[in-house]
């Protein structure tokens, strides 16, 4: 499961990170000496094992339905690089 | 079982297959995961937490009521409720997706495998499995035509319950599809799980399309294997029936001639566009998705209690199933009727106050027929009827006891429409009495043979002719006369 | 008043108490050493006007005999934690001058009780990092130097700001974070002592999210009782965090200078790795020989998953980190670059505001994620977990608690482990277990290395069992006899 430079494009887009062309053959080396160091959990026999997704060994809470929040634009468009009349304005996005 | 949908090609016949994934709003106060509340009209960004709008270290604590609500709709749709299901986060980019994923239910949704049963027009009835229900967060609404150079970003309906109803391709044709949906619609508003308003968005569909030759479907539904079904497109977000029939007519046309052309279908995202009634490929969302669901770590696996879930059940509603049922049986009413009574519950409930005391089928007609008529011309909902349930029924119960006839009721109706009050005064104020004095109705049928000898004549020859008399005495009553009274006196006069 | 910031938090409040100071003269004190202290970096944003603002309330307070558990206690608080309407950077530049318009429960908690904040602590970017070098203001400088060298040296990390000021006295105290090690580490580091609670004990609410599912607050303190008393007042149940623990918080500091007699203290005989260095080793066996004449009992335990629990931690963490940073996204608030289209826009702004240590964890958290891969990494990884959670289980047979070292070298040279990934990862070989499993576990400070740095031992207890932790960890810090051992001034 080698990462090549095309691996890094697609996971780098994915990721929607920048990564100058000529940086991505030096970042699929790097990236491969980190994996091939976690692929050593190969190792490990987990067979029947139920993974763990929480240490937290108590039910889902739930809330009730009521409103508790919200009502100010200005709050939460406070630190938007633009808005304008309480939207929030962000680069055209072409459907 | 009505015949097979099929489409003509130049290359043979063509079958449609359709399977839908709708999108139904929960009925909540405030979103599935924050305490903003949930609502149409509001300012741009009025109904946003900081939660909502992701800020940095704002944390899920999930709504109680909307797992009650999938929980009932699941119920509802007779479908296995899973007692332990749990929260995956769908991670795409998008500007209206503040959080950068979609909190949804991906591996073990709250709901399992369930039916339908759906009636056509025709009276026949089939069957849409449903594969899953489970609940997801709604995204933000972006909004392109405020500015040329920028989209704006309302975060309102950002992380608004929804249930995502997942059915199998079940369903044929277009029509069988829109019948579906009708029907789905029906059983969330029964539930009270979802308004079902379309037109809000609130109810919606994202409709699979694929096209195969006659006999493939039936190999898929043996096999199981999908290997026999074409290659499927997904239109998002049609909101109308009509929308829906005719984005199904419009895709499975298209993708008939990429074939027939030696092509091949591309599985895509595709928009419905009203204005031009066709489908479109979504540029957006043309790169190959990864959604990289994995268990949303800000939250514990839903756990619920088969306690609470037998409580939910035993407060649930008469579903339209069982009410069709009953109205067929109470009632004795077609089960034509009793079909389109039930797809609306507002309807049902018109009806059955309606009804109460009198002739069913006949306040099922006037229901059906002249009121839901009327109210479709003007665009009204039966809840907003100028005519109440208890008028529909005395209209009837005047029809009943002969003080009017079928034919006057029409014209007592038209007066009611115009707010004129409840029948029994119209008639009077009017003067609509039916003419049920054989004295009066005789004098005119003497009158009228003595005129025309020569067709009281004939008619003894041709007793169908009879029409003509009826038609005469009609006209010379202003319409009043009770035409049973007049055919009898007719007949009698004429020797028939 | 020098004497003043050298006071630990249980003196400083009981001196508030008998009026033997203001908290007005002990803040004031503070400011001072944190400014005269700046080429440490410590603090990158100091917030002065607000701290004596705030310090005048408190003395009012006491004047009226209203004192909260912290009241007029000057502290330090890591850049992770929003506080409100102060510039919140997770020290990356992608949150610009974000101002969080809300507190995080933790410092809401804290401020309850009466404690001031004298601002914003440097960190590791998003607290991904073990030296302190990944932050976008720069690495945060060690207060310990070699003895004859002025070689900077890094904290630690990722609470290398908080470990830093704990450590030259620019606070009483301050809040951390811990993922792998982010506080334990960094305590080891400085000669501080540090808690990483069990996972749940403090509410996540208004902490920048690095990983979800293994992240904890908890405090820095110069001493294990102030530990205690700062972890009391963070700790509590939090409705807003579905992952808080609804269940009653202990007086932690009555733990403290109880008796350890009787315990079974196990030594898991995997910690012994290669390569470790012999100082290293002396530690842990002055730490047992300690334990046992203080009437514990020394068992060998076997944690036999120890060596899997960095890689699967590599795969878990990033793999969360890579979802709960794509809100970074430059829509709604931080920065944003320009671009030919969306896309670009998206692009460009993660590039130029994550760091790239950032970028590289999110990419690797993409690649495990995505399609075909999430079965052999993250899935793989989450059945890692569980059994290295399931070691401890069997551990928890044998003993009540754990002692390992808590690093496996004291601190190196700025600069020296930053071009190797992975050497710099293993700094939390002994720290990242306890993590994957919600453990609560401490460093304490328990001696100096041959050229007198401080070195740490990890005490490890079962969930939620917080009090035999601090009991532990106050009788080796009596026996080591490392308090007020400082590291000597040259700032
Ligand atoms: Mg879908
Ligand atoms: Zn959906």
């Amino acid at each position: 499961m080698a990462i090549d430079a095309a691996t890094v494009r697609k996971v780098a887009r994915l990721a929607r990170i920048a990564e100058p062309e000529e940086r991505v053959e030096a970042l699929a080396q790097e990236l491969n000496g980190i994996m091939q160091w976690i692929e050593q959990l190969a190792e490990v026999d987990t067979d029947g094992v139920e993974p763990m997704t929480s240490v937290v060994a108590q039910a889902l809470p739930l809330r009730a339905d009521v409103v508790t929040d919200g009502g100010d634009a200005a709050v939460v468009t406070k630190n938007a690089p633009k808005s304008v009349d309480g939207f929030f304005v962000v680069p055209k996005v072409v459907e | 079982m009505t015949e097979t949908f099929t489409l003509k090609g130049r290359t043979g016949d063509w079958e449609i297959v359709l399977g839908l994934e709708v999108h139904a709003q929960v009925a909540s106060n405030s979103k599935l995961f924050s305490g903003a509340a949930v609502g149409f009209g509001a300012g741009p960004n009025e109904q946003v937490s900081l939660v909502d709008a992701a800020m940095p270290g704002m944390l899920p604590v999930l709504n109680k009521f909307c797992v009650e609500q999938a929980v009932r709709t699941g119920l509802g749709l007779k479908a296995q409720i899973n007692l332990k299901s749990r929260f995956d986060r769908k991670n795409y980019f998008y500007p209206d997706l503040p959080q950068g994923y979609q909190i949804s239910q991906f591996e073990f949704p709250i709901v399992g495998e369930g039916e339908v049963t759906v009636d056509r027009i025709d009276g026949t009835s089939f069957t849409v499995r449903i594969e899953r229900l489970h609940l997801e967060q709604d995204a933000g609404k972006s909004i392109h035509d405020l500015d040329p150079k920028a989209t704006y970003v309302d975060l309102n309906r950002s992380g608004t319950a929804l249930m995502e109803i997942v059915s199998k391709p079940d369903m044929r044709s277009p029509e069988d599809a829109a019948a579906y949906v009708k029907k789905l619609r029906a059983i969330l508003v029964t539930l009270g799980t979802c308004d079902g308003d379309m037109e809000k968005g609130n109810l919606r569909a994202d409709v699979n399309v694929s096209v195969c030759r006659p006999g493939d479907y039936e190999k898929f539904r043996e096999t199981g294997s999908f290997k026999h079904l074409g290659t499927r497109c997904e239109i998002k977000n049609v909101n109308s029936y009509r929308f829906i029939q005719q984005a199904i007519n419009y895709e499975a046309r298209r993708q008939i001639e990429i074939l027939e052309d030696g092509g091949k279908v591309d599985q895509e995202t595709r928009l419905f566009d009203p204005g031009k009634g066709e489908t479109r490929s979504m540029r957006s969302k043309e790169e190959a998705h990864d959604y990289r669901y994995f268990p949303d770590p800000d939250l514990l696996p839903l756990e619920i209690d088969a306690a609470w879930v037998k409580e939910i059940e035993a407060g649930l509603p008469e579903l339209p199933d069982a009410k069709k049922a009953r109205l067929m049986a109470d009632y004795g009413l077609s089960a034509y009727d009793a079909s389109v009574l039930i797809s609306d519950a507002d309807v049902a409930a018109f009806f059955e106050e309606a009804a109460k005391g009198r002739d069913a089928k006949l306040v099922a007609n006037w229901t059906l027929n002249d009121l839901m008529g009327r109210l479709g011309k003007d665009g009204l909902e039966i809840t907003a009827s100028p005519i109440s349930a208890a008028d529909i029924g005395a209209l009837v119960a005047l029809i009943e006891d002969g003080t009017i006839s079928g034919k006057i009721a029409r014209t007592v109706f038209d007066h009611m429409w115009a707010g004129e009050g409840a029948p029994a005064a119209i008639v009077e104020k009017h003067g609509l009495v039916q003419i049920t004095d054989t004295g009066a109705i005789e004098a005119a049928v003497d009158k009228l043979i003595a005129a025309n000898p020569d067709k009281a004549e004939a008619v003894k020859e041709k007793p169908q002719a009879i029409g003509w008399f009826v038609g005469q005495v009609m006209k010379e009553t202003g319409g009043k006369a009770n035409p049973a009274a007049v055919n009898d006196i007719l007949k009698a006069k004429l020797g028939l | 008043m020098t004497a003043l910031t050298s006071l630990t938090l249980k003196a400083a409040l009981d001196g508030l108490k008998a009026k033997q100071f203001s908290s007005m003269e002990l803040t004031k004190a503070h400011i001072a050493a944190v400014e005269a202290a700046r080429p440490l970096n410590a603090y990158i944003l100091e917030t002065p006007e607000a701290a004596l603002a705030s310090a005048e309330a408190s003395d009012a307070r006491l004047a009226k005999g209203e004192a909260g558990a912290l009241e007029g206690a000057p502290l330090g608080i890591k850049d992770l934690f929003c506080t409100k309407d102060v510039r919140a950077t997770a020290c990356s530049k992608i949150l610009g001058d974000f101002q969080p318009p809300y507190e995080s429960t933790v410092t809401s908690n804290l401020w309850r009780d009466g404690a001031l904040m004298l601002g914003k602590l440097n960190m590791d970017e998003f607290a991904m990092g073990s030296s302190n070098e990944t932050s976008a203001f720069g690495p945060v400088v060690n207060p310990w130097r070699i003895a004859g060298s002025n070689k900077s040296l890094t904290p630690g990390g990722s609470s290398g700001g908080s470990a830093s000021a704990v450590a030259a006295d620019l606070c009483l105290g301050a809040t951390a974070t811990d993922t792998g090690g982010s506080i334990r580490q960094p305590a080891a580091f400085t000669g501080t002592v540090g808690i990483k609670p069990t996972y749940g004990r403090c509410s996540r609410w208004g902490v920048v999210a690095f990983a979800s599912s293994l992240d904890q607050a908890g405090p820095i303190a110069k001493t294990v009782e102030d530990a205690a008393i700062l972890l009391k007042s963070m700790s509590g149940h939090d409705p807003k965090d579905s992952t808080s623990l609804d269940i009653e918080v202990p007086d932690f500091a009555s733990f403290v200078g109880k008796s350890v007699k009787g315990l079974r203290i196990g030594v898991p005989k995997e910690y012994r790795v290669d390569g470790m260095p012999a100082e290293i080793e002396k530690l842990w066996q002055d730490g047992i020989n300690w334990l046992k004449e203080a009437g514990c009992e020394i068992v060998e335990v076997s944690l036999p998953h120890t060596k899997y629990a960095l890689p699967a931690y590599y795969i878990v963490a990033p793999a969360e980190a890579s979802s709960n940073l794509a809100r970074y996204d430059g829509m709604r608030y931080g920065l944003r670059a320009e671009g030919g289209n969306l896309t670009e826009i998206y692009e460009n702004t993660r590039a130029e505001g994550f760091g790239a240590e950032v970028k590289r964890r999110i990419l690797i958290g993409t690649y495990v994620l995505s399609a075909g891969y999430y079965d052999a990494y993250y899935l793989k990884a989450q059945k890692v977990r569980r059994r290295i959670a399931d070691d401890f289980e069997q551990a928890w047979q044998k003993c009540d608690a754990l002692l390992t070292p808590t690093a496996p070298s004291a601190a190196f040279g700025l600069g020296e482990n930053s071009n190797d990934p992975i050497a710099m990862y293993l700094n939390d070989v002994f720290t990242v277990t306890t993590n994957l499993a919600g453990l609560p576990s401490m460093s304490v400070p328990a001696g100096l290395d041959a050229q007198g740095l401080p070195l740490g031992l990890q005490i490890i207890g079962r969930p939620l069992d917080e009090g035999t932790v601090f009991s532990i960890g106050g009788a080796i810090e009596k026996a080591a006899g490392f308090a007020g051992k400082k590291a000597e001034r040259w700032w």
